[in-house]
C-alpha cells in the first residue's frame, strides 16, 4: 500500500457533466501528515528539481509547525504565483522525481503541499502583504498578462516601479484564462492573483493589441521607461494533413478559447457557440490535448480518444492529468498517426485515416521517433476533431517591432537576463522559449524583472 | 467605448442597417483603410468584427446589418451606452498606392467597407471606378460619400429602384469590354459576389483583392478559427488579412466553413424572439 495519502476527488459521475475542479486537494490533516513523511534532507535535492529553485525543504518544515503564511510567503520569495503552479507543474519530473523517497517509496506530493498554503490564503480572503515602497514614478509597460506577464509586473511593482499591464483579451490571464480549464485551475484562483497586483497598484488595461492599438514607439513618447513581452507563443499549429479545414475540425487553442475564454459550455446563456459530436478525437497527448479532451466529455461527447503517434511514456503530459483523463473515460489509440480527415458531402468531419507506428530510435527530443508501419492504415469514425500539436511564435506585437532579434523558429531571441536586442526590452516565457511550462515562465519573468530593476535603479 | 451616435441607415422586415460612431481615441489614431476592430455588446457576448468605416475625432464608425443574434443585440444599443470591449485595429490595412486605375467594387453592407479603401485610393491619386450593388433604394448606403471619391460611379439594385436592374457583376463585365487596362479591383460584398467577380476578372489578369470576413474568436492569430485557403495554404483571416487575393482563394472551403454554427445561431435567434414575445404578451 503506498504511505502518500490519497488525494480526495469529486465524484466521477458529477465529474464528467460538470467543469468542477476534480481534486480537492488536502484537508489541513492530511497536509501535516504528508509534510511528517518529509526526510528534511541536508542538501534539499528537490529544489534543485524545482525550476524556480524554491526552497521546498523550508516551507515544507514552516507547514510542520503549522506556519502556513509563513510558509507561502517561503515559496513566493522564487514563485508568485504558487496556486497556480501546485495545481499545473508536473511535479512528477520536476521536484518530486528529485525527491529522495521516490527512489524507494512515494515521493513527497509537493504539488499538494503548495496548493495547500496557497488556498488557506485565498479561502480566508487574505493577500500577501502589500510592502510600502516609495514610487519611483517610472513606468514600464507589460505586455500579456499570463503567467510571466503576472509575475514579472509583482516583482517591478513591489520594486515601487509604475506597473502597466496591457492584455489583449477582453479578460486577464492569458493561457490560465483561455487555456486551462476551470476543473483543472479554478478562474477564481487567476482572479485572485490579478487582484493582488492591483493591490500593488498595478493598472490593469484590456483589449490592448500591443503593437496595434499602441505601438511600442508610441508607448515610449507616452514616458514608458522599459518593456517586458510575455505575450505566449499563441499561433495554433496544424498536421498539414488533408482535411483540416473540414467543419467539426478545431485548432485546441480554438476549441479551448470557445470554452474557457468565452464559455460556449453554458450556450445559449453565452452567446458564443461550440459544437461537440458524439464521438471526438484529439490528436497530441500533451495537457492541451488533455484539457481539450477532457472539456469534450464534459460538453457531452460520448465518446472521447487521444491519438498519438507514441505510447503513454512519452506523453508530455502531466500524469495526474493522464489518470484523471483514463478515469473519466477518455479512450486510447496509441502508436497512432493521422494521415487524413474525411467528410460528408456537406463538409462535416466522419472520421479520420490514420496509420500504426513502431516506435524507433530516440530522435532530438530524447523520445522514441515513431515509425510509420507500411500498410497499416485503418480508420476511425469521428464526428469533431480537436488538433493539439503544439504553437508557433505569433508574429502580430514582434513583427510592429523593428531590430528585435528573432531565433529561426520565429521566437524572440534574449541574452542572461532576458534582454531582447533592444536595450529597453525584455521578454520571457512562451514567446522565447516555444510550448513550455508555467514555472519556467515565471522563473524567467523574476530574472527579467531584477534585470529590470537594476537597469532602472543605477 | 461609449456610443457616441446611433443612425438607422435602411429598415424593412428583414433587419436594420445601423450606423454607430464608438469612442475609441487610440483605435482612432492608428487605424488605416481595411482595418477592422472586434466588439463585445456584452460581458456574455460573442466576440464581434466589423470593419472600420470612418475615424474622426477621436471616434471610430462601424456600419453593420442586423442580420444575426450579436449584430441585433448590438443594433439594441443606445447612445450612451457602453460596450463591454472594443479591440483594435486588427488585420492588415489595404496596401494603399497609386496603381493608376482602380475598380472598386461593393455589395449590400459591404458598400460601408469599401468606402474608406475607395477614399484612400482616391487620394492616393488612383483613377477610381466605383460599382455598388444593393437589394433596393432605401438598402443603397453611403451613395453621395463614396461618389465623392469615386471618377465614375455605377450602382446596381436587385429590384431597379435605383441605377441599373441587376448585379455588380452586370456592370464589371461592361467595364472590362470597353477596357481592361485596371491595376487593382478591390471587392467586398457576399462570398458569391467576390467569387463572381474573381472569376470575371481572372482572365484579365487584374490583381484581384478580395476583403473576407470568415468566422474569428480572438482576432489576434491565436485561435485558428477564421482559417482559410490562399493558394493552397492555410491562411488566418485576422492577422494574414482580411484582404486576399481573389484568383487564389478557395471559395468553396469559405463558404462551407461559414456554416460551421448555423444550427446554433437559430437558437440564438429563438432566444431573441421568444424574449419579444414575453414583451408583447
Amino acid at each position: 500500500m503506498s504511505e502518500r495519502g490519497e488525494i480526495s476527488k469529486i465524484n466521477l459521475q458529477e465529474r464528467i457533466c460538470t467543469f468542477k475542479e476534480v481534486s480537492r486537494g488536502f484537508s489541513e490533516v492530511e497536509a501535516l501528515k504528508e509534510a511528517c513523511r518529509c526526510l528534511q534532507c541536508p542538501n534539499a535535492p528537490c529544489s534543485k528539481g524545482c525550476p524556480a529553485g524554491i526552497d521546498i525543504k523550508e516551507f515544507i518544515h514552516l507547514i510542520k509547525e503549522k506556519k502556513y503564511l509563513e510558509s507561502l510567503a517561503k515559496i513566493r520569495e522564487s514563485n508568485s504565483l504558487p496556486a497556480v503552479c501546485g495545481r499545473v507543474c508536473p511535479q512528477e519530473e520536476q521536484c518530486q522525481a528529485a525527491c529522495v523517497l521516490s527512489k524507494k517509496h512515494d515521493p513527497i506530493q509537493i504539488g499538494y503541499l503548495e496548493r495547500f498554503v496557497s488556498d488557506a490564503e485565498i479561502k480566508a480572503g487574505a493577500f500577501a502583504p502589500v510592502p510600502h515602497v516609495a514610487s519611483k514614478n517610472i513606468k514600464i509597460a507589460v505586455i500579456g498578462t499570463g503567467p510571466a506577464g503576472l509575475t514579472c509586473a509583482a516583482d517591478l511593482a513591489k520594486a515601487g516601479f509604475e506597473v502597466y499591464l496591457f492584455e489583449a483579451l477582453h479578460k486577464t490571464g492569458g493561457v490560465l484564462a483561455y487555456g486551462i480549464p476551470e476543473f483543472r485551475l479554478p478562474k477564481s484562483i487567476v482572479a485572485h492573483e490579478v487582484e493582488y497586483l492591483k493591490r500593488l497598484r498595478c493598472k490593469v488595461e484590456c483589449n490592448f493589441v500591443a503593437g496595434r492599438t499602441q505601438t511600442i514607439e508610441e508607448l515610449r513618447k507616452a514616458g514608458f521607461k522599459a518593456f517586458f513581452i510575455g505575450v505566449g507563443a499563441g499561433l495554433p499549429q496544424f498536421l498539414n494533413v488533408p482535411g483540416e479545414n473540414l467543419n467539426g475540425v478545431y485548432s485546441a487553442n480554438e476549441f479551448l478559447t470557445r470554452v474557457n475564454l468565452m464559455k460556449s459550455y453554458a450556450f445559449p446563456e453565452y452567446d458564443t457557440p461550440v459544437k461537440v459530436g458524439r464521438r471526438v478525437g484529439v490528436f497530441g497527448a500533451g495537457n492541451v490535448a488533455f484539457d481539450s479532451a477532457r472539456c469534450a466529455l464534459r460538453l457531452g461527447a460520448h465518446e472521447v480518444s487521444i491519438i498519438y503517434r507514441r505510447t503513454f511514456i512519452e506523453m508530455p503530459a502531466r500524469e495526474e492529468e493522464v489518470e484523471n483523463a483514463r478515469e473519466e473515460g477518455i479512450k486510447f489509440h496509441l502508436l497512432t498517426s493521422p494521415k487524413e480527415i474525411f467528410s460528408d458531402n456537406s463538409g462535416n468531419v466522419e472520421g479520420v485515416i490514420c496509420i500504426k507506428n513502431e516506435l524507433g530510435k530516440p530522435d532530438s527530443s530524447g523520445r522514441s521517433s515513431p515509425i510509420a508501419i507500411a500498410g497499416s492504415d485503418f480508420g476511425i469514425e469521428l464526428d469533431t476533431v480537436i488538433v493539439a500539436v503544439g504553437t508557433s511564435a505569433n508574429p502580430l506585437l514582434i513583427s510592429s517591432i523593428a531590430g528585435l532579434k528573432l531565433n529561426r523558429r520565429g521566437y524572440i531571441e534574449v541574452d542572461e537576463n532576458m534582454q531582447t536586442a533592444i536595450e529597453d526590452i525584455f521578454a520571457a516565457g512562451d514567446i522565447v522559449n516555444g510550448s513550455a511550462t508555467v514555472i519556467s515562465a515565471i522563473n524567467q519573468a523574476r530574472t527579467a524583472a531584477a534585470a529590470i530593476i537594476k537597469k532602472l535603479s543605477k | 467605448m461609449k456610443i457616441i451616435s446611433k443612425d438607422i441607415l435602411a429598415q424593412n422586415e428583414a433587419g436594420r442597417i445601423v450606423k454607430m460612431r464608438l469612442e475609441a481615441p487610440a483605435i482612432a489614431s492608428n487605424a488605416r483603410a481595411g482595418q477592422f476592430v472586434i466588439l463585445m455588446v456584452s460581458e456574455n457576448g460573442e466576440r464581434i468584427p466589423l470593419t472600420i468605416a470612418e475615424t474622426k475625432d477621436n471616434t471610430v464608425m462601424i456600419i453593420f446589418q442586423e442580420a444575426g443574434y450579436s449584430t441585433k443585440k448590438l443594433g439594441e444599443m443606445a447612445v450612451g451606452d457602453e460596450l463591454f470591449a472594443l479591440v483594435g485595429p486588427l488585420g492588415h490595412p489595404v496596401p494603399i498606392e497609386n496603381y493608376g486605375k482602380v475598380i472598386a467594387i461593393a455589395g449590400g453592407v459591404g458598400i460601408a467597407e469599401v468606402y474608406p479603401v475607395a477614399k484612400a485610393l482616391k487620394n492616393a491619386g488612383n483613377i477610381v471606378v466605383g460599382i455598388l450593388g444593393a437589394r433596393n433604394k432605401d438598402f443603397l448606403i453611403l451613395h453621395d460619400e463614396i461618389k465623392a471619391y469615386c471618377d465614375r460611379l455605377y450602382v446596381t439594385t436587385d429590384d431597379g429602384s435605383f441605377g441599373e436592374k441587376g448585379f455588380v457583376s452586370d456592370v464589371l463585365l461592361r467595364v472590362l469590354k470597353e477596357d481592361t487596362n485596371y491595376q487593382l479591383v478591390y471587392c467586398v460584398g457576399p462570398i458569391p459576389m467576390m467569387k463572381v467577380v474573381a472569376a470575371i476578372t481572372r482572365p484579365h489578369n487584374i490583381k484581384t483583392l478580395v476583403c473576407l470576413n470568415s468566422i474569428m474568436l480572438d482576432g489576434t492569430g491565436m485561435c485558428g478559427s477564421c482559417r482559410l485557403t490562399e493558394d493552397g495554404k492555410v491562411k488566418f483571416c485576422c492577422v494574414d488579412g482580411p484582404d486576399f487575393d481573389g484568383h487564389k482563394v478557395d471559395f468553396e472551403e469559405l463558404s462551407q466553413r461559414h456554416k460551421r454554427f448555423l444550427s446554433e445561431e437559430k437558437i440564438s435567434i429563438d432566444k431573441i424572439e421568444k424574449k419579444c414575445k414575453c414583451i408583447n404578451e
